[in-house]
């Protein structure tokens, strides 16, 4: 077993992906919020919400930044980041209540309600995509073609009398599938 | 934890304070002990997990990136249960 101190993660970071990939997904979720806020506790409820939604996105996005800049150091020290940045994020998120707790837009039920509710929606639906993403690799979203377009890539490389099975991979790694001819 | 607040506004109702005055410090108390308990559990968990993963890269480094994915989910899941000690805590204290 290697030493943790020696271990470093080189390359783009898995974390960093993963956190932008939530905050791209954090977009779908405005508009839910921005209706059921507004439904229920006007335009103060929205504004509470939406500032729930952006503390939520840049935890996420500190996590996950904080773990991809340790990791090139190593992993033992990713791991202190790990713990400690847990009370940091904590302590930051007490501020940033405490900061706006005063003002006059701020609703604190629909705030609260919001930050829990998508922070673990957010999670689930990117646990979702992770899950099926390392089952099955090939089902990536960008990698799956169209087979009823016609591409002159597979329709040169593979002869149409070949079953599915025994074709050959197009570009995006895909079997079985080869575009109609005529 | 009701009991503790009990207790707090009963010892705090015996001394100069008003009522209110005593309610609101025994709330206060409360809130930040049950956000302080909130974050044990947590600490403890993300602890856990952070260190079975750095073992798991040190035993297989050609698969830390995997590794590092499922930690960083597991990290946030574990971070969930805080922040909903967090939001209880200030909508006990400022609610």
């Amino acid at each position: 077993m290697a030493d943790p101190m020696n271990i470093r993660i080189e390359g783009p970071s898995p974390a960093m992906q993963v956190a932008v990939d939530l905050a791209r997904k954090s977009v779908w979720l405005i508009p839910v919020v921005v209706i059921i806020s507004a439904a229920f506790w006007g335009i103060d409820g929205v504004l509470s919400s939406m500032y729930a939604l952006a503390i939520v996105v840049v935890n996420f996005l500190l996590a996950a930044y904080m773990l991809a800049v340790t990791g090139r150091i190593s992993a033992a020290v990713m791991a202190a980041a790990a713990l400690f940045g847990f009370l940091l994020r904590l302590g930051l998120i007490f501020l940033a209540v405490l900061l706006v707790r005063n003002t006059e837009w701020i609703e604190l039920l629909p705030f609260g309600i919001t930050l829990i509710s998508t922070h673990l929606a957010l999670l689930f639906w990117e646990m979702r995509y992770v899950s099926a993403t390392l089952a099955f690799p090939g089902l990536k979203p960008q990698a799956t073609p169209n087979p009823y377009l016609p591409s002159s890539e597979s329709s040169d490389s593979v002869p149409s009398n070949l079953s599915p099975s025994a074709s050959a991979p197009d570009s995006y790694g895909n079997r079985g599938l080869s575009a109609p001819k005529g | 934890m009701s009991a503790l607040a009990h207790t707090a506004a009963t010892v705090l109702a015996a001394t100069d304070y008003t009522a209110a005055e005593a309610k609101g410090i025994a709330g206060a108390s409360s809130a930040g002990f049950a956000y302080g308990l909130a974050a044990i559990g947590p600490g403890i968990g993300i602890g856990y997990l952070v260190g079975q993963a750095v073992q798991a890269m040190a035993r297989q480094p050609e698969s830390a990136g995997q590794v590092q994915t499922t930690m960083f989910l597991g990290i946030a899941f574990t971070e969930a249960l805080a922040l909903i000690g967090f939001v209880v805590f200030i909508l006990l204290k400022f609610v």
